[in-house]
């Protein structure tokens, strides 16, 4: 296991060295380079200035050295310092908001396993019922509701009309002045909407998963054993089905990873959350590029992550994979 | 291929059956008419403001209501199905160009070339699709063409390696070996036998592609990098609508269940088409 494990690793760096190749033409590619920018801000820059700046910035030098010297800095994390007035260091930017949208996507995660796996059940032990066809529906409409609008509708009913819950950012104004359960109940109740609304998307995706595969185990001829053995039809599904069921459905969560930081994009953007896809956004429309470099090389190397997670755990539990040296696809 | 032939034909019949599929063609063609149709039907003209007439709730003179400049946004929202029909059928074309190319290629060339492209298909798949759009907007500037461009040149890997295992799989199958046997030259046997049959999931996935690629650009107009105010879409509509969303509902609710109607329309007509299509599931 260990060795397949290594090698699944290593096969992964190649990978690694270019999605940074690709960032790096992008950012090369882009017209414009950020000298420009900032001598929109300062017009009068002389032909002088402008080129201390190429120099400051190490754009006068051939293309490869300028990659080079690129990529050893992102190995190191350093990823130089934001465009932005306040010139602060990006690692220093990206890490104050990293806990909170890590802290949204546990929480979603959580939620859409948590609901995900016994929706799935009852829906592939009841096939064709009523609840089967009721959530098929709801797969279908959850695939095509765009998660902002969905935000919008559940901020109008239970911000607005209702005035249950509070509609934007992390904490209340009053927030310094509230008693500590006060205080827990403040950020808790901040985070009711933006990871249901996150969960949801994911839920319809991940139930279906788990129907699928429940109604694939129920086939095989080790739950025919079960059954003609004599056991309860609860025993069968609980004991002997769901067990084997749920395992591929959740060594595919690592593939969800891309998918769920791009939905922290508009979950962070809609609710005024000042996490990373806030951050990307700001940067996006600032053309922020060493940011912008920064969050896309973290991202994608963090899908690459989830990738290694899912082919992993997938190998672990079918050995098949192991011996073949496949990946999961 | 004629309206009777057609009529009779395996796929029509197949297909009439899945109603569910039925409905999202009807929608989807009623769409595309809107939005082909759009100057005609809309009944304001989608840029004239009013400022007598700010934010007033549906009824029956603006079906829809009106927006902050008291724009009419039942017009807004027909002129922005162009915009979504645009986007959707050219980044998708773009996508299916893009996507037969590299599949085609890696499949009838095989080894390095097939293990090269590959890798890159695999890479390109590693980065958050938004995020790769996020920045190639933000590099480029933001307009109904980057977007377009954008969208198909992020959503090609899929079909590539569809196309790739289809050619694979029909290059064994009995057809292509007996015309190989008759003497037939390779770029014949890829033209006429191998791509016709691999293009027909191809059409399936350019289906449900329509509707990723609308979903892609509601988003990106709603943060605000999509199509530019004041040509009105879907998405930025519904940044008046967060803006104005504790007295104006109307602003919220319409656009979104527009974009909800159209891609739910396209993934029912896609999956109609892949059931329709598919010979084997029809035992």
């Amino acid at each position: 296991m260990l060795a397949y494990a290594i090698r699944r690793l290593l096969i992964s760096v190649p990978l690694l060295l270019g999605i940074l190749c690709i960032s790096f033409v992008m950012l090369k590619l882009a017209p414009g380079e950020p000298t420009i920018i900032q001598q929109d801000l300062e017009a009068r820059a002389s032909g002088a200035q402008r080129e201390t700046l190429r120099q400051l910035y190490g754009l006068d030098k051939p293309i490869y050295v300028q990659f080079g010297r690129w990529l050893w800095r992102v190995v190191r994390l350093d990823f130089g310092r934001s465009y932005m007035p306040d010139g602060r260091l990006v690692m220093d930017k990206i890490r104050e908001r990293i806990p909170i949208t890590l802290g949204l996507n546990v929480l979603e995660l959580l939620i859409i396993i948590v609901a995900a796996v016994p929706l799935g059940i009852l829906s592939a032990t009841r096939q064709y019922s009523l609840f089967d066809k009721g959530m098929t529906l709801f797969v279908f409409v959850g695939f095509a509701t765009p998660d902002f609008w969905l935000a919008l509708l559940l901020m109008i009913l239970f911000g607005v009309q209702l005035g249950w819950l509070p509609i934007s950012g992390l904490r209340s104004l009053n927030f310094e002045y509230l008693s500590f359960w006060a205080q827990v109940w403040d950020v808790l109740s901040h985070l009711i909407l933006p990871v249901l609304v996150a969960a949801f998307g994911g839920l319809a995706y991940l139930s279906r998963l788990m129907r699928g595969s429940l109604l694939e185990v129920i086939r095989q001829d080790y739950i025919r054993t079960a059954r003609a053995k004599g056991l309860r039809e609860r025993d069968v599904i609980h004991k002997h089905a769901v067990r084997n069921a749920v395992i591929p459905v959740v060594t595919l969560l690592g593939l969800m990873v891309p998918g769920l930081l791009g939905g922290s994009v508009f979950i962070e953007t809609v609710f005024s959350i000042p996490g990373m896809g806030q951050l990307f956004v700001q940067s996006a429309f600032s053309r922020d590029e060493p940011v912008l470099m920064a969050l896309i090389v973290i991202g994608a190397s963090l899908s690459l992550l989830g990738n290694i997670l899912a082919d992993i755990s997938y190998g672990l539990v079918d050995p098949r994979i192991r011996v073949s040296g496949g990946g999961a696809r | 291929m004629n309206r009777r032939r057609f009529r009779e034909s395996v796929f029509w019949r197949q297909f009439r059956r899945n109603q569910l599929g039925l409905v999202g063609g009807t929608v989807v063609l009623v769409l595309g008419l809107a939005a082909v149709l759009a100057p005609l039907i809309a009944p304001y003209d989608p840029a004239a403001y009013n400022v007598k007439q700010i934010l007033l709730p549906p009824g029956l003179a603006h079906w829809f209501g009106t927006d902050q400049i008291g724009r009419d946004v039942f017009s807004r929202m027909l002129y922005g199905a162009r915009i979504s029909m645009a986007v959707g059928f050219v980044s998708v074309g773009i996508a299916v160009v893009v996507g037969t190319l590299i599949g085609t290629v890696a499949a009838f060339y095989g080894g390095r070339v097939d293990e090269l492209l590959m890798r890159f298909v695999d890479l390109m798949l590693n980065f958050p699709r938004l995020f790769l759009l996020l920045t190639l907007i933000a590099l480029l500037r933001p307009s109904i063409w980057v977007i377009m461009a954008v969208i198909g040149f992020t959503g090609w890997m899929g079909l590539a390696r569809l196309v790739r295992g289809e050619i694979l799989s029909l290059k064994e199958r009995e057809f292509v070996q007996s015309a190989r046997a008759l003497g037939a030259r390779d770029r014949r046997i890829m033209f006429r036998h191998i791509l016709p049959n691999a293009l027909v999931p191809v059409l399936v996935s350019a289906t449900l592609g329509v509707a990723g690629a609308i979903l892609a650009e509601s988003g990106l107009s709603f943060l605000g990098l999509g199509v530019q105010p004041p040509t009105p879409s879907w998405g930025n509509i519904l940044i008046d609508g967060k803006a104005n969303i504790e007295i104006a509902w109307w602003l919220s609710v319409f656009p979104g269940m527009a974009i909800l109607i159209t891609v739910l329309a396209y993934n029912l007509l896609g999956e109609g088409l892949r059931d329709a299509l598919d010979p084997r599931l029809h035992q």
